[in-house]
């Protein structure tokens, strides 16, 4: 049992539903180290053992629950804000401090240059070890932490760099202090000045968008998520808590609230999926950083293109048509799948799903922006 | 319980209700009259969306807008029962389509846009109609050239729509950043209780911000705070008071006085100068 433990490293921060991936893993070692100490020719069992895992975590990964991509995007091993900064960025120059009160550990920002993109560079820092956890909070920033993205981004406005901000967070911090300095006001005000700031901005979800300590840093001019991300109103936990009654409703909360990146993609509320690696950004760490460089600089050519004002207004109008018109969702979200989804009996939830024409959104065809 | 049902028993036909704060009995008629406001302690009692629009707006002049936009189910949100029964139920309720009415009217003479969130529908959460009819009546605000308030009375964001509900925190601020642009002015009047989503959104960012007396006013509940933080809160932690005292809101009116005092406000707003630019 020791001698498998040692040859296979990822064991102990593998996921519950990872369990098979990781068995096979572990032969496959057994049998490699096996085969530099014996002259036999274990070729065959080699390739079938890699074959056998590279099907298998394809099959894992495909099929994932909800839960699953949560259990996922909370990963030890997945690739934070600090290993985007280390991997993807030249150059970098770390600015501390919201200038008025502190220097929030829990959200980093900085100059960057991003495949020979200039750059500010703003994210939610979780850090890796204990010590740097709790300094971060894990994750959760305090109102100087987004008065600091603001008065960064400002800067930014002011030399003309586009801005990236990544967004790994649980949720804004919860505490006395937090509220005692207008965690509220703080976050409402950079949703609400972020809509007028003169550079481009594309946000990417890298693991955790919970709440408005996502949104606090999350209004752009392209926004992704990672396959494997989450973004929703609360976490599912707390959602649990509150109409479950019980953590225990976790997984059915994260069912029930869509907030993985596929379905937001089709809620329109995102603007694309990075794909992940197979097996998720923790297993290649590296090439899920690369594809999330290349959409970076992808989008900031493309949005270079656009002339000033049209790219405020484009910012402006689309956040004032979320959500999208009722008819496509209709389609994308039938109520047979709905009931199938959340494990209750479809005739029953059908007729409560059927949708009185009369109480359909009447959103407007144009944006009444002006 | 046994005594409690049985002191109830002994109020026949609600005619009294007992303050929520002093526990006090009320006659009811005499809290009515007193504005929902308790006589002996001054607890200020959550009230409806209709009765807020009574008490605030000029009588008669108050136009409701926006009536046609009903909420729908989108995500197919089930928990203990679905989410399309929840809203069937609250609309029973309250007789209104979702937690906000909206409308034109008059406050002390002024014209103005009011959008007031409805407490009684679902906790006054924040959902894609609400978001709607608050962006929709900054819009209107704008077209009109003439002041926007917005009354919060709020648990927050709509779980039950998941991320739609949260989109509709960037989109009241985005509305209100372009009415703004424009030369638009805002009032913002938190009221027991404005918490999560809707203090982290539009409430936050308008020109000025009243809070009614001793209203709970925060990011994250008190309940969630001390799970977090396992100690007790500091005295009157997150209420109206404590926000003033921290620099977080601009003023406190009392509600006998909020026609009047909003009235004065919008004075100082309509110099000639301060002219929208459209």
């Amino acid at each position: 049992m020791a001698k498998k433990k040692k040859s296979a490293p990822v064991g102990p921060s593998a996921l519950p539903f990872e369990r098979p991936i990781e068995d096979v893993r572990s032969r496959l070692h057994e049998l490699e180290s096996l085969a530099q100490k014996t002259t036999h020719d274990l070729s065959e069992e080699l390739a079938f053992y890699r074959q056998r895992l590279e099907r298998l975590t394809q099959e894992i990964y495909a099929d994932l629950s909800p839960w699953n991509r949560v259990q996922v995007a909370r990963h030890p091993n997945r690739p934070l804000t600090s290993d985007y900064i280390q991997h993807l960025c030249q150059d970098w120059v770390e600015l501390h401090g919201d200038g008025v009160f502190g220097d929030d550990q829990a959200m980093v920002t900085g100059f960057a240059t991003i495949r020979g993109h200039k750059l500010l560079l703003v994210g939610h820092r979780k850090g890796r070890d204990t010590k740097d956890r709790l300094a971060c909070n894990f994750g959760s920033a305090h109102p100087e932490g987004y008065r600091k993205a603001l008065r960064k981004m400002r800067l930014a406005e002011h030399l003309g760099l586009p801005i990236v901000c990544l967004v790994n967070t649980p949720g804004a911090y919860p505490g006395v202090a937090a509220e005692e300095r207008g965690q509220a006001r703080a976050i409402a005000e950079n949703i609400y000045e972020m809509f007028g700031l003169k550079v481009p901005i594309v946000v990417l979800v890298i693991g955790e968008g919970g709440s408005g300590g996502a949104l606090g840093i999350g209004v752009g001019d392209r926004v992704g998520m990672m396959e494997n991300a989450w973004y929703s109103v609360i976490s599912p936990e707390g959602c649990a808590s509150i109409l479950w009654r019980s953590a225990e409703g976790k997984e059915a909360a994260a069912d029930a609230l869509h907030l993985t990146a596929p379905d937001l993609l089709k809620l329109g509320i995102i603007d694309k999926v990075v794909a992940e690696p197979v097996g998720g950004a923790h297993n290649q760490a590296e090439a899920a950083m690369e594809e999330v460089g290349q959409q970076i600089a992808n989008w900031l050519d493309e949005l270079a293109k656009i002339p000033l004002q049209e790219l405020l207004r484009q910012r402006q109008e689309k956040f004032r048509r979320m959500a999208m018109a009722e008819e496509s969702l209709q389609a994308l979200f039938p109520p047979q799948t709905r009931a199938a989804e959340s494990g209750t009996d479809p005739a029953e939830v059908d007729s409560v799903l059927e949708v009185d024409p009369a109480r359909k959104l009447g959103l407007p065809k144009k944006p009444e922006t002006h | 319980m046994a005594f409690r049902l049985r002191k109830k028993k002994d109020m026949p036909g609600g005619l009294w209700s007992k303050c929520p704060s002093c526990g006090k009995m009320i006659y009811a008629k005499e809290l009515e009259q007193n504005l929902f406001v308790c006589p002996e302690c001054t607890f200020h009692n959550t009230i409806s969306a209709r009765k807020r629009i009574e008490i605030t707006a000029d009588p008669g002049t108050f136009v409701e807008k926006f009536t046609e936009l009903q909420p729908s189910d989108r995500l197919g949100f089930i928990d203990k029962i679905p989410y399309a029964d929840k809203i069937a139920k609250a609309q029973e309720k309250t007789g209104n389509a979702d937690a906000c009415l909206a409308g034109s009217c008059r406050i002390a003479g002024h014209e103005v846009v009011l959008a007031v969130l409805d407490f009684t529908f679902m906790g006054g959460s924040m959902g894609e109609i609400v978001g709607e009819k608050v962006t929709r009546a900054v819009e209107l605000a704008g077209e009109r050239q003439v002041p926007v308030i917005l009354f919060s009375a709020s648990g927050g964001a709509r779980m039950h729509e998941g991320a739609i509900s949260l989109m509709q925190m960037a989109k009241t601020c985005g509305a209100l950043k372009h009415f703004r642009d424009g030369g638009g002015f805002s009032i913002s009047v938190m009221t027991n209780p404005t918490t999560g989503g809707v203090t982290a959104s539009f409430a936050s960012v308008c020109d000025l911000t009243v809070a009614e007396p001793n209203a709970l006013i925060g990011f994250a509940g008190p309940r969630v705070i001390q799970n977090t933080i396992r100690q007790d809160l500091p005295e009157g932690f997150q209420r109206s008071e404590f926000l003033l005292a921290k620099g977080q809101v601009d003023l406190i009116v009392e509600r006998s006085r909020m026609r009047e005092r909003l009235g004065v406000l919008l004075g100082y707003a309509a110099q000639p100068q301060a002219s929208f630019q459209g």
